[in-house]
């Protein structure tokens, strides 16, 4: 077991390496960088000096190559830089306060998009072809097919305009340093009620679709039909041996979902103005910030390595198959 | 064939979205017809008007009649969903057989390259690298393209080596045909059935994706009407004008679900085992 994690872990380090090598080339094999921006200031206060003393200062004029090399020396030591806009603070700072906002959302999101579509995905494959059956597979190709930043919009339209009930975004009250420690709480988890239905909408289409064909597979097997020749009741049938196997295939969708649960889902955060990792990533896109946008990329990127490494290792901890089966696991 | 058209006809959904997708791409052609007004002509005297006989889906803040924007929307969604599936799917074909076919150092570096792309959350992928080119149709269409590649380059990969085995392709390789003759005449043509399948649900991914562009303003630039940003504006008066918000929606909506009954419509017509292999590519397509 722990060799398989440890040549695991060794197959990941050349695709570190790659994480670093793309976010780079993506960004300066692209024509334009942050000058550019300063170029066009109307104002003209950006003298030809200014702009060159710029380049210099952020390494833009030396070659590829002894950018990446100055740039990847840094990284190793964990050091991203700092941001090319106003604040000038340092990446990791601003990532640092980004993070945690994306995971807590994202991971409330997930239970609750879990809690619902386990027990869905499972009485529609049960009770296949019955009315629940058809309601929620219309509802889960809707569901497919909705661009969350319009379902966004809607319920802001609906909650928030015309019956306001819930604030439009943000995620606290401009006066909530005010309001007493109960009220704060509330307000914030106002703030939470849009955002997270609109995210959990989309997911539970896809999760409750893969939980129904699971089942509808596992439940055709020979050990759920030798469960049933026993005697046992059908609720120990589905909820024990079935349900177990079942879930299995849900384990890879739920390890595949993870970049996103790192990353933050980029339009609703921007709509919500949620200061997560996906607003940062389109503030900092519009401004040419490069270090914070490779910062974004890299880290990001790592994490869901990293995530994907644990997901199969653990994987490969529930069903000793896959272990054993050495070369299969690797794919 | 027959026996294909006879299983897709008794699929209701699956024809309901092909009529559909057709009528939706009769729409985009026939935009300058079919729109009431000039889609990019303000009128001063109408600004935010809501819907009513004349503007059925009301105009916007330049008072644009805002059905004649979403008819010439239709234009820049299709073609890009078009345009970036084709590249996504050209890529995907060329990686996929050479990995497939050839195996070896080749296979790992090439599924390597998949991994490593796939580690990247795309939207991310697209961010950085929009940021730094001019926003235009030509853009969006390569970006996506550029960034979609990864799984139709794995489905093609794991149908060759499932093909190359079969007695078919030795036959013709111990007559001595070349390498590209065999993977081009007698592979690729029985590769092709999950490829097709995959590409029809890649358009609805990719005019979700553009929209979602637009949306920000990294998209096709005003005054071209995009779904995406028609929304965009909705966002900026949403406490006044529901009408922009609610109908470019629904066009997406409506274009999306169509793709996607079609797409399974053929999938479980060409052959109902393929429901595995491309149902796992449209959640990673996501």
């Amino acid at each position: 077991m722990l060799l398989y994690a440890l040549r695991r872990l060794l197959l990941a380090l050349p695709l570190l390496i790659g994480i670093t090598f793309v976010s780079f080339a993506v960004i300066h094999l692209a024509p334009g960088d942050p000058t550019a921006i300063a170029q066009t200031d109307p104002e003209g206060r950006w003298t030809p000096e200014l702009i060159k003393m710029m380049r210099e200062q952020w390494d833009l004029d030396k070659p590829l190559h002894v950018q990446y090399w100055r740039w990847i020396k840094r990284l190793v030591q964990l050091d991203f830089g700092r941001s090319f806009s106003q604040d000038g603070r340092p990446v990791i700072q601003k990532i640092g306060e980004r993070l945690p906002v994306t995971l807590l959302l994202n991971l409330i999101e997930m239970i609750i998009i879990l809690l619902l579509a386990i027990p869905i995905g499972v009485l529609s494959a049960t009770r296949q072809y019955s009315l629940f059956d058809k309601v929620t597979s219309v509802f889960v190709f809707t569901g497919f097919a909705t661009p969350d930043f319009w379902l966004a919009q809607l319920f802001v339209l609906l909650f928030s305009v015309e019956l306001g009930w819930l604030p439009i975004s943000g995620l606290r009250h401009v006066n909530a340093e005010y309001f007493t420690w109960w009220r704060q709480q509330w307000d914030f988890l106002s703030h939470l009620v849009l955002p997270i239905s609109v995210v959990v909408f989309g997911g539970l289409a896809g999760f409750s679709r893969y939980m129904r064909q699971s089942m509808l597979e596992v439940v055709r097997q020979d050990y759920v039909q030798s469960a049933r020749a026993k005697g046992l009741s059908e609720r120990v049938v589905i909820g024990k041996h079935a349900l177990r196997n079942a879930l299995m295939p849900v384990v890879t969708i739920l390890g595949l979902s993870l970049p996103g649960l790192v990353g933050g889902s980029v339009i609703i955060e921007w709509i919500f103005a949620i200061p997560g990792m996906g607003q940062l990533m389109v503030q900092s896109a519009f401004e040419r910030d490069y270090p914070v946008i490779m910062g974004n990329l890299v880290i990001v990127a790592t994490l869901t390595l990293l995530a994907n490494l644990a997901a199969d290792i653990a994987y490969g901890v529930v069903d000793p198959r896959i272990r054993f089966g050495g070369r299969r696991a690797r794919r | 064939m027959t026996r294909f058209r006879r299983a897709f006809a008794r699929n209701r959904l699956a024809v309901i979205g092909a009529a559909v997708v057709l009528a939706l791409v009769a729409i985009a052609v026939l935009a300058p017809v079919l729109a009431p007004w000039n889609p990019n002509r303000p009128d001063v005297k109408k600004i935010l008007d809501a819907p009513s006989g004349r503007h059925p889906f009301g105009t916007d803040e330049l008072g644009r009649d805002v059905l004649s924007r979403i008819v010439y929307g239709a234009r820049v969604s299709l073609a890009v969903g078009f345009v970036s599936v084709g590249i996504a799917t050209a890529i995907g074909i060329a990686l996929g057989s050479t990995a497939g076919y050839l195996g070896g150092l080749v296979d790992a570096t090439i599924m390597r390259l998949v991994d490593l792309m796939l580690v990247f959350p795309r939207f991310f992928l697209l961010l950085a690298v929009l940021a730094f080119l001019k926003p235009s149709i030509w853009t969006i269409m390569a970006v996506i393209g550029l960034t979609g590649w990864m799984p139709v380059t794995r489905l093609v990969r794991a149908e060759f080596l499932a093909l190359k085995e079969r007695e078919f392709v030795v036959w013709s390789q111990s007559i001595g045909a070349s390498g590209f003759r065999v993977v081009w005449r007698h592979i690729l043509p029985n590769a092709m059935a999950p490829v097709l399948v995959a590409m029809t649900l890649g358009i609805p991914a990719a005019i979700l994706l553009e929209s979602g562009l637009s949306f920000l303003g990294l998209g096709v630039q005003p005054p071209y009407a995009t779904w995406g940003n028609i929304l965009s504006q909705g966002r900026d008066h949403i406490e006044i004008a529901w009408w922009l918000s609610v109908y470019p929606g629904l066009f997406i909506l409506i274009t999306v679900l169509s793709y996607n009954l079609l797409g399974e419509g053929i999938r479980d017509a060409l052959d109902p085992r393929l429901r595995q292999a491309v149902g796992r590519l449209v959640v990673r397509s996501r």
